[in-house]
């Protein structure tokens, strides 16, 4: 036998491959690439299929809104902050609502509060359908994707019949929301939910449990808790590192008292087990924890428990006292003072940094996006992995362009 | 802890590192010399009971009024504000660090402030500096690849700075 180190013999027909030289090749992914979730390039590194470096580029998406917000009243940066994880305008409205309303001390109405959180976890629902759907596309499957975008749309008929838009809501603003629900809103909401529940374990068998699937995500991408902690992961990306950790529970008081008495629990998994997973399909054996998926598992879980945190906001909603929202005029001047708040998105935490001189326009804006920070740790996940499980990686992580570049 | 205990135990331990905090404000904040940064980051990180393990945000806040009129009326001297907002997982606590720097080294315009990265402290700091560095121009001395994230490599000038002006023209596209 040759070994690998010696020369190749012509004439010996077994090594003729050691002729063939496999120089490191630099492959550049996207930034038009279906599989990048937006115009994201990676730069990979790959000597044959294995992948040594994969370095991001990112920016073709940055409109520098923070500067945008230096010049605008808090009430006018609003839009902006629907452009920037367009996935879930909603969730990102409410991020800047609630920096605001901390600075300015502004206490908002209990019937604002819960119709916060129906709408916020819809928005929710709607984000993790598309990363289910659009992750499973990354993995060669289609169909998922049809009928995710089926269940999202009807999500944003609820939103558009709310406040008139399908993507860019401003919807929860400063003191509330723009508008009050419109009448029959809710019972349409909750026979939405309530189909809504039935598909979603179609889908556990579509993807979750499917055999093609686990080969795909499981096992793939293993990121330790402490890497996830160290890169500043968070969101879903965190907690299927097994992470005990969501805003929802152990953020600021300005956040949490949203849902305060709500009964629901932190999906992560503890001794091999994830709340409730009784009901839904047993994690396969090959699956390590903070691989590809159980990042994609703890998304999944969380749609069920939005599902139910609605149905609680709901039967509060309908009993809450109070208005829609308080007013807050344009030209109010803001309180002297920073203020900085994160609140748990779909995607991850994202935090609004708010600097104040006394002015009506604030000194400083900053955006803390999470998927800026979720995305760097790519070059870790990806080092040593096989070039056809990059995709994989990055789909796990659920990243939307608009958030990162800002 | 409560937060005064806090605060002189961090006294305590460095001294003239920590020149000053407020706990009054709605996040509270401690103010370290820029020398001081880079051992309290290691020591609020790797300290058994503070257990600071995530930052979550860098910020600088450019201190710079240009209003001529509104100048005279300004409470500071010009200068930028670098923002630490960390987090502990465990603890479930979060802490705002500020340094000051002055708006250009040596007071020489276009030379950008030096401050030491905490890169090395938390590896989350890589990007963001690269975003500060990039968006406020703080030079972050021994950071492993300091440059532009967001905007292209060849941008000049740095936009969340206070007397930043947009380019005319970049690359044949106007600008205003």
């Amino acid at each position: 036998m040759a070994t690998q180190t010696g020369t190749a013999f012509a004439d010996d027909p077994r090594i003729i491959e050691y002729d063939v030289r496999t120089d490191e090749m630099l492959i550049n992914m996207g930034p038009q690439h279906p599989s990048t979730h937006g115009v994201l390039r990676l730069v990979l590194r790959t000597d044959g299929e294995i992948v040594s470096e994969a370095v991001p580029h990112i920016g073709y998406l940055h409109r520098c809104a923070e500067k945008i917000g230096e010049n605008l009243a808090p009430r006018q940066f609003v839009p902006y902050t629907d452009r920037m994880d367009y996935l879930a305008g909603m969730n990102m409205n409410l991020g800047w609502a609630l920096a605001v309303e901390k600075l300015m001390n502004l206490e908002i109405p209990e019937k604002a509060k819960h119709l916060r959180v129906i709408i916020a976890e819809m928005n929710r629902i709607a984000s993790h359908l598309v990363g289910m759907g659009t992750y499973g596309l990354d993995l060669g499957s289609f169909s998922p994707f049809l009928y995710a975008f089926r269940e999202r749309e009807k999500i944003l008929d609820l939103f558009e019949e709310a406040c008139g838009a399908r993507l860019t809501y401003s919807y929860l603003t400063v003191g509330g929301a723009t508008h009050d629900l419109p009448a029959t809103w809710l019972e349409k909401c909750e026979a939405f939910l309530d189909q809504l529940l039935p598909v979603i374990t179609e889908y556990h068998t579509l993807l979750t449990t499917n055999a093609i699937f686990v080969r795909r995500a499981a096992n793939i991408g293993v990121m330790s808790a402490a890497t996830a902690i160290d890169f500043g992961c968070t969101g879903p990306v965190l907690r299927g590192s097994g992470v005990d950790q969501d805003l929802r529970r152990d953020g600021e008081q300005w956040y949490t008292e949203m849902y305060d008495g709500y009964a629901f629990e932190v999906i992560v998994e503890k001794d091999g087990h994830y709340p409730k997973d009784h009901e839904y399909p047993a994690i396969p054996k090959t699956a390590v924890l903070g691989d590809c998926w159980h990042r994609f598992y703890v998304r999944m879980l969380e749609v069920i428990q939005s599902i139910d945190l609605v149905r609680q906001a709901i039967d509060r909603y309908r009993t809450a006292t109070g208005s829609h929202c308080v007013p807050v005029k344009l030209n109010q001047k803001l309180p002297k003072g920073e203020a900085y708040l994160e609140t748990e998105c779909p995607k991850g935490q994202m935090g609004f940094f708010i600097v104040s001189r006394g002015e009506a326009i604030p000194w400083r804006v900053r955006a803390r996006s999470s998927c800026f920070s979720n995305l760097s740790v790519t070059h870790e996940l990806c080092r040593g992995c096989l070039l056809a499980d990059v995709p994989a990686i990055v789909g796990s992580l659920d990243i939307v362009m608009g958030e990162i570049d800002r | 802890m409560s937060g005064q205990a806090f605060v002189d135990q961090l006294k305590k331990a460095f001294a003239d590192g920590v020149v000053g905090a407020n706990l009054e404000a709605l996040d509270p904040w401690v103010e370290v010399t820029p020398e001081a940064l880079i051992d309290v980051c290691r020591y609020l990180k790797n300290d058994a009971k503070l257990r600071f393990d995530m930052l979550n945000c860098i910020t600088v806040v450019d201190y710079l009024e240009t209003d001529p009129k509104k100048a005279a009326k300004a409470e500071f001297e010009p200068h930028l504000e670098v923002v630490y907002h960390l987090w502990s997982v465990p603890n479930k606590v979060s802490l705002v660090l500020k340094v000051k720097l002055p708006r250009w080294q040596n007071d020489e315009e276009g030379q950008l402030p030096e401050l030491a990265s905490v890169a090395g402290v938390w590896r989350t700091a890589d990007w963001h500096e690269r975003e500060v560095y990039d968006l406020s121009g703080v030079n972050f001395v021994g950071h492993p690849n300091l440059r532009r994230i967001l905007c292209p490599e060849d941008w000049v000038g740095h936009p969340l700075r206070k007397d930043y002006e947009m380019p005319l023209e970049y690359h044949g596209i106007r600008g205003r």
